[in-house]
């Protein structure tokens, strides 16, 4: 039995460290505008799916996981310059509704691009299982572990360290006296998407290779991952990681001790009921509304 | 005033007797796939396939000198789309007779309309439901998941296994599979010692797989369609569980094998003879039918999949039936269709009766192994 829990730790902690690293790209580009980005999702799946079709054209792993890296900030960036910039002043909920259209834009071109099939990449370091004691764990899951990490690691830092990024922040909270400090917001926004873009490509080439993807990889990845950013506080990295992590233990335990038939309905309980004690989430700030 | 001339040919046409003006008349064939979706992968080579064959025919001259005109509507996968297609078909285009229904929710939703008006329908959609009971005018060319099933337990008694695990995702062909694997399990002596599900979008399933683990179980059936298949053989083979896998028809494709790699090693599945093609003896009546299919198909469109398969035996099974009695007299077609006898298509040899509206036998279904990365015919 208790061998059994084990495993089921152990699995919870791997996928919840998968919604985590997506969940993550989800903060910057709130942080700079408090705007959910319902694309992040799509920018996982092109991630993973370019750098795949790169690899099958005859590139190295690590060379096409990069090139494949940086299209996706171009596409972020893109999308920032042809979407959300001519919509400036927009409410935000008008600027989130952009976003739903630009991630059906992304996956139909995905779809004329790849076509209807899953694709894999081969794992970093091969397939052989590593034994925890009575659990088992795939080496490509320690790897997301890993760089769920180090990203959590460096964007924090970001926020936190770097003028950069405390002037994203200031974007979010008052656009108008961000300006007037000289602080040039169009040119901060166009960094969050490019950065949670790449971040969301990060992520999507880390996972793909237990996950596999499509052409609509995005869409689940992406409503995990924004569960998971919102249990934790949506714009808090740490947060994202920690629901993550939550939501993955409890599916996991939900399905292993409870019945496997109800182990969504087990965690979106649990996100319901977090929603409902604190709206803002686990780790989210407080918002003091000033009348 | 056009409404009025429309009628009274109509009129004219039902008196005068069929035979007369339709010999340049097109045959309408209509169709509804699914070709974008979760089941695209289902549809769309059905699409394909059905315009291949269409315009092959056409350019021989047709069936008797009639064309043949496809009308053909995506319905997505969604069941209400598949209804208004239907009526569509039916009503504004008046085709001859109907194949698509590429899901078994799409098919069991248009049943009503295709009974209540009359027109044969020959389904692509694999469940059992769709033929029985037997539906005056629905007839179906995929095997069904019961055969699969049989096919599954028939191999297990053989290697003298009877306690095994099964594990299920959530969709439409998962849980109408569960269904037959359950009801069919006491005739063939097998207990069910884990009865597991997962999402189909999930993208692990160790914690179920170690339920089953310690379940006691003799082998692990997985009933599934997509890349969830391929993530339960990978996680079997990343806990060290070394029970025989079973999965079904469902994964039959070369995309399954590529994305569970090395894992896929040694796990069986009951398959159309067309992913084996080329391993059935020359004496094989089928061999040069599956052949001619996947080589015309694979000429240009890429590889080969079952389901495309069976919207050729679909379409030929309605040719014979059209070149026996025309198209124009519905009924008398569907007799036709009903009385296909030793009709070999892709999926095997078709002997259709009044209380077999599919025609097929357990013979129609390959037990097939992976072996190195390619099928192999388990004897």
């Amino acid at each position: 039995m208790f061998e059994q829990v084990f495993q089921f730790l152990v699995t919870g902690i791997t996928v919840g460290s998968l919604y985590a690293l997506v969940g993550l790209g989800f903060a910057l580009i709130y942080n700079a505008s408090d705007v959910v980005n319902f694309a992040q999702g799509e920018f996982v799946m092109l991630g993973a799916m370019a750098a795949i079709a790169l690899l099958s054209a005859g590139l190295p792993l690590p060379l096409a996981a990069v090139v494949a890296t940086l299209l996706a900030v171009g596409v972020g960036l893109l999308l920032e310059r042809f979407a959300i910039e001519p919509a400036a002043g927009a409410s935000v909920v008008a600027t989130i509704i952009i976003t739903i259209g630009a991630a059906i834009f992304l996956r139909g071109i995905a779809l004329l691009l790849w076509g209807k099939d899953f694709h894999t990449l081969p794992p970093f370091s091969g397939d052989a299982p590593i034994r925890l004691g009575g659990a088992t764990v795939l080496p490509q899951s320690l790897w997301v572990l890993a760089a769920t990490g180090v990203l959590v690691a460096l964007v924090r830092a970001f926020f936190d360290r770097t003028l950069l990024g405390k002037a994203l922040l200031a974007c979010s909270f008052n656009r108008t006296a961000a300006q007037a400090v000289g602080i040039n917001v169009k040119v901060m926004l166009r960094l969050a998407y490019g950065l949670s873009a790449g971040l969301g490509a990060v992520a999507g080439i880390l996972i793909a290779p237990i996950t596999f993807s499509s052409y609509e990889a995005g869409v689940m990845l992406g409503l995990k991952g924004f569960s998971a950013a919102i249990v934790g506080g949506i714009g808090n990295p740490m947060g994202a990681v920690a629901g993550g992590l939550l939501l993955g233990v409890l599916e996991a335990l939900g399905a292993g001790l409870v019945s496997s038939g109800y182990k969504d309905a087990i965690a979106f309980l649990f996100v319901l009921m977090v929603l409902f004690f604190e709206p803002t989430g686990l780790f989210g700030h407080k918002v003091a509304e000033r009348v | 005033m056009k409404r009025w001339s429309n009628a009274l040919a109509a009129v004219l046409l039902s008196l005068t007797g069929s035979g007369l003006a339709q010999a340049a008349d097109p045959i309408k064939i209509g169709s509804f796939l699914t070709v974008t979706g979760p089941a695209s992968f289902l549809g769309d080579p059905e699409l394909k396939t059905l315009q291949m064959y269409v315009d092959d025919l056409n350019a021989q001259g047709g069936i008797k000198g009639s064309k043949i005109e496809l009308i053909h509507y995506d319905t997505g996968g969604n069941a209400k789309d598949a209804v208004n297609f239907v009526k569509r078909l039916i009503k504004n285009d008046k085709v001859d007779l109907l194949i698509g229904g590429t899901t078994t929710g799409d098919t069991m939703a248009v049943i009503p309309d295709v009974e209540k008006e009359g027109i044969p329908f020959i389904s692509l959609a694999g469940a059992v439901e769709i033929v029985e009971p037997v539906k005056k005018w629905v007839f179906k060319t995929p095997h069904s998941d019961r055969m699969a099933a049989a096919k599954i337990f028939e191999d297990l008694r053989k290697r003298g296994l009877s306690e095994i695990a099964l594990i299920t995702g959530d969709g439409g062909f998962d849980k109408s599979g569960r269904a037959q694997i359950l009801k069919l399990a006491p005739d063939y002596g097998m207990t069910l010692v884990a009865d597991e599900f997962y999402g189909n979008k999930d993208t692990d399933m160790t914690t179920q797989l170690t339920k089953i683990r310690s379940s006691g179980a003799q082998a692990i059936i997985n009933f599934g369609l997509g890349q969830a298949p391929a993530i339960v053989t990978k996680n079997i083979k990343q806990l060290g569980i070394a029970l025989p896998l079973y999965q079904s028809h469902g994964v039959a494709s070369k995309t399954f094998i590529d994305l569970a790699g090395d894992a896929a090693e040694g796990v069986r599945l009951p398959a159309a003879a067309l992913v084996v093609a080329e391993q059935l003896p020359d004496a094989d009546p089928q061999k040069p039918i599956l052949l001619a299919y996947k080589n015309q198909y694979e000429a240009k469109h890429g590889p080969v999949s079952t389901f495309g398969g069976h919207a050729y035996d679909g379409l030929l099974i309605a040719v014979e039936a059209i070149k026996r009695a025309g198209a124009a007299d519905k009924a008398k077609l569907r007799d036709e269709i009903e009385s296909t006898k030793g009709f070999i298509g892709t999926a095997g040899v078709f002997n259709m009766t009044p209380q077999d509206h599919m025609g097929l036998n357990l013979d129609a279904f390959k037990l097939v192994e992976i072996r190195k990365g390619a099928w192999k015919i388990v004897e």
